[in-house]
């Protein structure tokens, strides 16, 4: 019992930890990788490469001054936040990062590295969750009283459905070929070989889940929500300090989830094809591909970001509603009809 | 072009009575002395009739005349496209009835340039729809452009005196319209690119009703003209349209030397033409990145604002600032250029090009993009000519009108260059013709630079410029030359004109009045943007708010020649 406690609690700090530590790396890959798309230099003053700059902007936020709309509705104004960073940092406890399932810790087998490995409803969660970080955003907007604000809320509401149900198809397919709700039976399933990902599998789904993902995190051509140019600063318009901190994590972690989701759903997770390991070494060598992986898809995050233009909302329903929900249920027909057929493992 | 006769004889048909529209003699265009009672039938007449064709109102401006018994005088600045040809027209009014009728029912673009003329002279334009001030705020007392005016009054506005649309008060709250509310677009805005501030109603996202309110940037430009010398005036010009000073200076110095009748050096001329045209680059480089921006592309933002300093360089090496140059005089430049000037600009040749394409392969075929621009922002041809658009926005609705080629000045019909038009007239057509721009631009500096001649800088006429230092040391005569010119300013002889080059906007317009003293007597800028800005409200019904940041870019408008 204490054992098995240990070594979830073990888990939770590792993968915490890790996760928490992505935010302050990422801005600076953000801003760096920023820079180097653009031709400039980019923060290259705090530490070696700029490297400590997140640290000084950490610092440089918790001393800021907090300032609260006399106008705002205060519980929910102070909730919103809450909300946006508490949900990114829940929906990765069933992402399983590595392997491990033969290892055992203090005489408790690990499981893999997954925070939740007996939570057998881990998609479901992972979309239910996904979904409710919406309300950080929607709260925000609404409680700060101001229009901008309001507008970010609004587009953002609008956005998530529009991009939700496609988001949901694509991974329907996925569990329809594995037939588990088991995000390491999704792995699993993908293990061997390349040709074994949902991704080649799967184009089309993947395509459109990846469109969704980044529509989910509200990054760039879909930062519809906060557009600094058309709202100001949309949803946030009205935060600082602390408060700001809070919002500018969720998108980052929400940015890691969705990265590490895309790998387990379509990228094989931390398996390497034609590589099997086993014990710690396996642990160890899958954990390190799955953040390879990750990196890249982070990578791809920042790249788009700094190459596209905006999409305008009602654009961006119409790519939802007439776009990706066709090619969607395009994928799931294609992979009904594959498994008929017996075309897949 | 049809002659004087031509266009007299095609106005008296309808107009016969020498008492109502009388030709005055002389001057650099053909101008009519108008009685304000057929005001507007006579304009009706110069629009519709297809001998005359007059369909593009550049400007309208007051003056100030207070020894004549008829005081204030309404000046109208017209252009036909089709013909080519110009007239300007003077409706003359006495001190105590102060009122012409309005000429927006013929031409809309009378709107805020009777507006302003309203604002600034306490010219009454009967029938003009929103006749309020525009350029001083409500609270302003007086017409500041009067020569009775006292500068050292000041104004204060208060809170809750603010400006706000009648529209904007009123409660639209029914069954049918439960989600509008009204938003302030600006004054402080991320996408307005200076002070400009935009009321829309919102009927959830869509804009239904709008309008516009500048004169957060008024600085009165012309106010100080008239107590500065005509050199002095230049540094006030630089800060116009701030993205590309050099332009402004020229097209001040080019109207003063038409009033002199003098003309610069060749040498002078082909600097001038360099700079100018590198201002162009510098500024359609500033308003697609800009633009840009706005829609959400950041990366081209920078690729062009790389460009923009590597220009910088250049136009420092010659004058030693790069944002506001005060560079022209009247008669010339005030330096020659460094001795490394052509290398510098060929650099520009080479990297500029390469910036842009790497915009272009970035953007231009983006379906974001297209799809953010395309249809956005249309404006048919008639309504742009009707709204007086002039530029890189007017060609965009497939009008080949460009100053540069219709009225060349500094020999620029010596220089082989295009006019780039599109079709679309919208936000999409707009970027594509400032980037073709870019490129004609660079052509012409290259084919300038080859032919640039050897010789003076400035003309040697000491009534305009100054003797060279050394003279002033070593000659009594040169001292007397700077000494009168540095204490009396240049005496410009009595007259008017209305000089126009095509600047980075459009037609940049001087109408420039001088009583022969060493100061001028008035000087009324056309600046391009602010009949472009007029339109921007009527374009933004039913588009939503990003349309409305993506169209205020694509118009480039420059608060500080709008605000002046």
């Amino acid at each position: 019992m204490w054992a098995e406690l240990a070594v979830t609690t073990a888990k939770v700090v590792v993968v915490a930890l890790a996760m928490v530590t992505t935010v302050p790396i990422m801005v600076w890959v953000e801003r760096r990788g920023a820079a180097f798309i653009q031709d400039r230099l980019g923060p290259n003053r705090v530490g070696p490469l700029g490297l400590f700059q997140p640290v000084i902007d950490v610092v440089k936020l918790i001393f800021k001054e907090d300032v609260t709309p006399a106008a705002a509705n205060k519980g929910l104004y102070y909730l919103a936040p809450l909300i946006s960073l508490g949900v990114a940092m829940v929906t990765f406890i069933v992402i399983p990062f590595g392997a491990g399932h033969d290892v055992s810790l203090f005489g408790v087998p690990l499981r893999g590295l997954i925070v939740a490995p007996d939570l057998n409803v881990g998609v479901l969660y992972l979309l239910a969750i996904g979904s409710l970080s919406v309300y950080g955003i929607v709260l925000a907007g609404w409680s700060s009283n101001n229009k901008y604000s309001l507008l970010g809320g609004l587009r953002s509401s609008a956005q998530l459905i529009s991009y939700e149900l496609a988001m949901t198809l694509a991974v329907l397919g996925v569990l329809m070929a594995t037939g588990s709700l088991h995000l390491s039976d999704v792995v699993a399933r993908q293990s061997g070989a390349v040709w074994h990902w949902n991704a080649v599998t799967q184009v089309i789904g993947f395509a459109v889940f990846l469109v969704a993902a980044f529509a989910e995190t509200n990054r760039l051509p879909f930062d519809l929500a906060e557009a600094e140019t058309e709202l100001v600063a949309g949803y946030h318009v009205e935060y600082s300090s602390m408060k700001f901190a809070c919002f500018f994590m969720a998108e980052y972690l929400n940015m890691a989830t969705a990265s590490a989701l895309t790998v387990t759903l379509f990228f094989g997770g931390g398996t390497l094809p034609g590589v099997t390991l086993t014990g710690w070494l396996g642990l160890f060598v899958s954990t390190a591909v799955f953040v390879a992986k990750m990196c890249f898809f982070l990578w791809l995050f920042v790249w788009v970001r700094w190459s596209l233009p905006r999409f305008r909302y009602d654009q961006l329903m119409q790519l939802g509603w007439k776009g990706l929900l066709p090619l969607a249920t395009l994928n799931l027909v294609w992979v009904g009809i594959a498994m008929t057929m017996g075309w897949l493992r | 072009m049809g002659t004087r006769e031509q266009r007299l004889a095609a106005i008296r048909k309808s107009f016969p009575d020498e008492a109502l529209v009388a030709e005055v003699p002389g001057g650099d265009l053909q101008t009519f002395r108008v009685d304000r009672k057929v005001l507007v039938d006579l304009a009706r007449h110069l629009k519709d009739d297809p001998d005359l064709d007059f369909k593009l109102l550049l400007d309208v401006c007051g003056v100030d005349y207070p020894e004549r018994a008829e005081r204030f005088e309404s000046v109208y600045h017209l252009s036909s496209l089709t013909h080519g040809h110009r007239i300007r027209l003077k409706v003359p009014m006495p001190a105590d009835a102060p009122v012409v009728p309005s000429v927006y029912p013929v031409w809309r673009s009378a709107d805020w340039f009777e507006r302003e003329a309203f604002d600034l002279m306490g010219i009454l334009f009967s029938g003009h729809p929103n006749l309020k001030r525009i350029l001083c705020h409500p609270a302003f007392q007086g017409h500041a452009l009067r020569k009775d005016y006292d500068p050292g009054q000041r104004w204060l506005l208060r809170e809750g005196e603010q400006d706000e649309p009648v529209w904007a008060r009123a409660v639209q709250e029914d069954e049918d319209h439960f989600e509008t509310q009204v938003l302030n677009l600006g004054p402080s805005h991320p996408a307005s690119h200076g002070t400009l501030r935009t009321v829309v109603r919102l009927d959830g996202e869509v804009i239904t009703q709008a309008e516009t309110e500048i004169g957060y940037l008024h600085r009165c430009f012309e106010k100080m003209a008239e107590s500065h010398t005509w050199n002095q005036v230049i540094p006030y010009t630089d800060r116009l349209n701030y993205c590309s000073s050099m332009m402004n200076g020229v097209g001040y110095a080019l109207a003063v030397e038409k009033l002199l009748g003098v003309e610069a050096p060749p040498r002078a001329q082909s600097i001038r033409i360099i700079l100018s045209e590198l201002s162009r680059v510098m500024d359609h480089i500033v308003d697609i990145g800009a633009n840009l921006n706005d829609i959400g592309a950041m990366t081209p933002f920078l690729y062009m604002y790389e460009a923009r300093e590597e220009l910088y360089t250049v136009l420092e090496a010659c004058c030693g600032s790069r944002l506001t140059m005060s560079y022209v005089r009247v008669g010339g430049v005030s330096h020659d250029v460094p001795a490394d000037f052509g290398e510098g600009v060929r650099f520009i040749l080479k990297r500029v090009p390469q910036l842009v394409a790497d915009m272009e392969r970035l953007i231009t075929e983006n379906r974001i993009f297209r799809q953010r621009t395309e249809g956005v922002g249309k404006l048919s041809s008639e309504d742009a000519i009707d709204w007086g658009w002039t530029g890189p926005c007017l060609r965009a609705c497939g009008v080949p009108f460009d100053v540069r080629k219709s009225y060349p000045y500094m020999g620029y019909d010596q220089l082989d260059f295009k006019v780039p038009i599109a079709h679309g007239g919208d936000t999409f057509a707009r970027y594509l013709v400032r980037v073709e721009e870019i490129k004609q631009s660079l052509r012409i500096v290259e084919q300038a630079l080859e032919a640039m001649p050897p010789g003076p800088i400035i003309i040697s006429d000491h009534n305009v410029a100054l003797p060279a230092k050394e003279k002033v040391y070593t000659e009594m005569e040169s001292l007397i030359w700077h000494f009168k010119l540095v204490m009396e300013g240049m005496k410009v002889p009595a007259g008017e004109v209305y000089g126009f080059t095509e600047a980075a906007n459009g037609e940049l317009g001087y109408y420039i009045v001088s009583d022969g003293s060493g100061k001028p007597y008035r000087i009324k800028v056309r600046p391009p943007c602010f009949a472009i800005f007029q339109a921007y409200p009527h374009m933004l019904k039913g588009h939503m708010i990003p349309d409305a940041v993506a169209i205020l870019g694509s118009l480039n408008v420059i608060a500080g020649e709008l605000d002046r």
